[in-house]
């Protein structure tokens, strides 16, 4: 009996803390490479991306509607998967005429990073505008398909335990597709010769340019890159929960404190940072009371919910790692700067 | 254009605008906006001083804002006596265990060398701490908000008059800047944004949730006010003997003393609203004028010309001796204290603490559109930016409805488009600021009212 407890207390755990912590990090992990790349080769901290996220999930959106009326499916995959590739055409197109009308004037004056900032909010207003008026400020979920890979009450029966442990098709989808993007970003960045130029660029401007480099063609590949990490992360993240643009715009702040605790500027901190920020956010929120219940022995059993802090507090945590990694590690777990 | 000229050109504007909303709305609703656009000012101001001053990017400003309206309940609210009779023991247990905690962390992370020795005190500080307080903590919130939960349900404040908020706000935010400036002020100037962004979410999320402390999302209301009430007013001798008076030749004209009654009725509880608006119009803008009096002060001190210096070329400051982190800390805490000011002053204008109100958008990049459209750097700008700002954020709406109706104007009344395009006009006032900002930033950097660089 003693060793089915342990198990139970395990599968409670994998059910509650680390399969949504693994799909929450990929998500973030995209959403933090795509501004990592950004502040990269443009840098800048863009906040507008957060709502680059929604935009990219709103094009989805509606060429999912638009599939599914004609009806195009994708099987037991969500139709979003299909409706993805022409969401991020549309989401790049957006974003280099973003570029052309508004950033590249500041780029040629080599303004200061901080006007870019500044800048990229009122890219962020108009965003928020045009997403909210094309599909709403509302709820939406836009998945479909098959739902569960592993059921909870089946598993149960199976294994004839206590716990249940559930994973969700979505969160399958997810960390798969998030591998895939992080392992052709990081084979484009290391092996191709665009990628090679592109960390010449973010590494010394003037010296890429000397070697021939073309800066326009650099700012319209990381633009591109940056919209398809950015639709995928947001895409991921609809089909797990569900899409509204103020929740989207929420995520900024974690995306940001994931990019400073990895190392603003590298990819590789900017996932490990996504991983740390979801793992901490997940682990820190959850009331462990069950889980002890089934480790200790009655009479040391917890009488609290032992839950570190409530979930309202979801944003301090992420908060209170970025502080605590500004007073412990300021340069972020893995040092650099250039991508 | 003449820079000097820009200034009265810009304010007449601004004052003719109001007062086209005055004779066309009421001049009830042009009052309320000028109130807000006032506090709106205030804010620019505080923002001004950071940015336009120190180049800080304080992208918390929505969190000061709402620490100084907690300060307003706090200060005004009369105390929950039976609260604090059953659980103010628990409560002051675990503020105290709170502070001893983190006390000993700093004393253990600047006196301990050994990284092992430190780092195990610090877990052991930290687990020790939570599950102090939580032992002290959980039980005593449970007391305060069953207690009448539908009216009360949290410890009250201190019952003072509530114009006191107002510089005790200014402490509170100032406080709480020092704490942040500490920690980031030192790093890039991105991390200040972003820690600022961070810590103003976790404010909200501190009167959203701690309901002991000011009742959460379930608001406080009916808070003091420093001006009469209107229903005081409608019974009191003078005031009817002076709305009697100015309205002399209206009355008159009445035919039938019934009707001239109803008339005086009317003009009574319509003079009223308007005359506690004047009030509370009347003490902000004293307040605005003392702030911007001694921002000017300020600005034009030697103090002020360093900050400029600072901003403009740190190195050249840092090497003429200027400790840049610690003068940027004290212009990030002025800059915070003035936007605490003006969260309580909105609080009292309204009446009521309303956590759930506080959004990023409405309270922290609104405020950075009214400094940079305004003027960064230019005092006067930012009263300017606050003014006109809030003016377009407030009559964008009616605006962008008559425009979508113009849009679907050809179309049947239900058709699913024109349904569309009126149910998104509220969302067409965030393009407009949007595309304001952008158009302020390409085509006038400096703002409506420039900087004044001073030559000696």
């Amino acid at each position: 009996m003693e060793n089915f407890e342990f198990i139970n207390a395990m599968v409670l755990l994998a059910n509650f803390v680390i399969v949504p912590a693994l799909s929450y990090g990929s998500q973030l992990a995209l959403a933090t490479l795509s501004l990592t790349i950004i502040y990269g080769v443009l840098r800048f901290s863009n906040f507008a991306q957060a709502d680059w996220m929604s935009f990219g999930t709103m094009a989805t959106i509606l060429f999912t509607w638009l599939f599914q009326s004609a009806g195009i499916n994708a099987g037991i995959l969500p139709t979003a998967l299909l409706a993805l590739p022409f969401a991020i055409i549309v989401t790049a197109l957006f974003c280099l005429l973003i570029d052309r009308s508004v950033y590249s004037f500041y780029r040629k004056q080599k303004s200061q990073p901080i006007v870019l900032m500044i800048v990229s909010v009122g890219v962020m207003f108009i965003l928020q505008a045009v997403v909210r008026f094309i599909i709403g400020p509302n709820d939406r979920k836009f998945f479909d398909g098959e739902k569960y890979i592993v059921h909870a009450l089946d598993f149960k029966n199976y294994f004839g335990l206590e716990e249940g442990l559930t994973i969700k098709s979505t969160q399958l989808i997810t960390v798969i597709v998030a591998l895939v993007a992080m392992i052709s970003l990081f084979y484009f960045l290391q092996k191709t010769k665009l990628g090679k130029s592109m960390r010449a660029y973010s590494n010394n401007e003037d010296l890429a340019l000397l070697s021939g480099i073309n800066p326009e063609k650099i700012v319209i590949v990381t633009w591109i890159i940056s919209s398809i990490l950015i639709t995928t992360a947001g895409v991921l993240y609809g089909l797990d929960k569900s899409f509204k643009p103020f929740t989207y715009f929420n995520l900024l702040l974690p995306m940001f404190a994931a990019a400073i605790v990895g190392g603003i500027g590298s990819p590789i901190g900017a996932v490990i940072g996504g991983y740390v920020i979801a793992f901490s956010e997940i682990t820190l929120t959850y009331a462990y009371k069950k889980f002890f219940v089934y480790l200790l022995p009655e009479s040391l059993e917890p009488s609290g919910l032992m839950q570190v802090l409530s979930t309202d507090y979801k944003f301090a945590i992420s908060f209170i790692i970025l502080v605590i990694v500004l007073i412990v590690r300021p340069t972020g777990i893995v040092r650099g700067k250039i991508i | 254009m003449n820079d000097e000229l820009r200034a009265p050109i810009a304010f007449t504007i601004m004052g003719i605008l109001l007062a086209i909303v005055g004779f066309t709305q009421s001049w009830s609703v042009s009052l309320s906006v000028i109130n807000l656009c006032i506090i709106s000012s205030i804010m620019a101001i505080g923002v001004n001083l950071q940015w336009g001053y120190g180049g800080l990017f304080n992208a918390g400003v929505m969190g000061f804002t709402a620490l100084g309206g907690l300060t307003a309940v706090l200060v005004s609210h009369d105390p929950i006596y039976e609260a604090w009779d059953k659980a103010g023991v628990g409560i002051v247990i675990s503020a105290i265990i709170f502070v001893l905690s983190i006390t000993a962390l700093l004393f253990v992370f600047r006196n301990i060398e050994n990284k092992q020795i430190r780092n195990t005190l610090i877990i052991l500080i930290i687990v020790f701490g939570l599950i102090g307080i939580n032992n002290f903590y959980g039980p005593s919130i449970d007391i305060i908000e069953s207690i009448n939960p539908a009216k009360t349900g949290f410890l009250g404040g201190l019952g003072l008059p509530i114009i006191f908020s107002w510089l005790i706000a200014a402490v509170v935010a100032g406080l709480v800047a020092w704490v942040i400036g500490k920690i980031t002020l030192r790093l890039r100037s991105d991390y200040l944004a972003i820690a600022t962004l961070g810590i103003s979410e976790i404010v909200i999320a501190i009167v959203k949730h701690e309901d002991w402390l000011s009742r959460g999302v379930k608001n406080v209301s009916g808070l003091d006010r420093p001006v009469p009430y209107e229903i005081e007013l409608q019974q009191s001798e003078w005031f009817l003997n002076l709305v009697e008076i100015i309205n002399f030749s209206k009355l008159e004209a009445m035919q039938s003393l019934s009707s001239r009654q109803d008339l005086l009725n009317d003009l009574v509880i319509d003079s009223s609203g308007i005359f506690v608006k004047l009030c509370y119009a009347g003490l902000f803008f004293s307040v605005l004028l003392l702030i911007f009096y001694l921002s000017q002060l300020a600005l034009n001190s030697p103090w002020g010309r360093m900050l400029r210096a600072i901003r403009d070329n740190e190195e050249a400051a840092s090497a003429m001796g200027k400790n840049i982190f610690v003068q940027h800390l004290q212009i990030f805490i002025i800059g915070s204290a003035i936007i605490g000011i003006a969260g309580a002053m909105l609080t009292t204008l309204d009446g009521q603490f309303t956590p759930g109100s506080y959004r990023p958008l409405r309270f922290t990049f609104i405020i950075w559109l009214m400094v940079i459209i305004g003027g960064s750097g230019n005092n006067l700008g930012s009263i300017f930016g606050g003014f006109f700002i809030w003016f377009i954020w407030i009559e964008a709406e009616p605006l962008s409805i008559g425009f979508m109706n113009m849009l679907a104007g050809g179309l049947e009344y239900d058709n699913p488009l024109r349904m569309h395009l009126l149910g998104s006009a509220a969302h067409l006032r965030l393009f407009i600021m949007g595309l304001l900002l952008l158009l302020a930033l390409r085509f006038m950097p400096k703002g409506v009212i420039p900087e004044k660089i001073q030559k000696k």
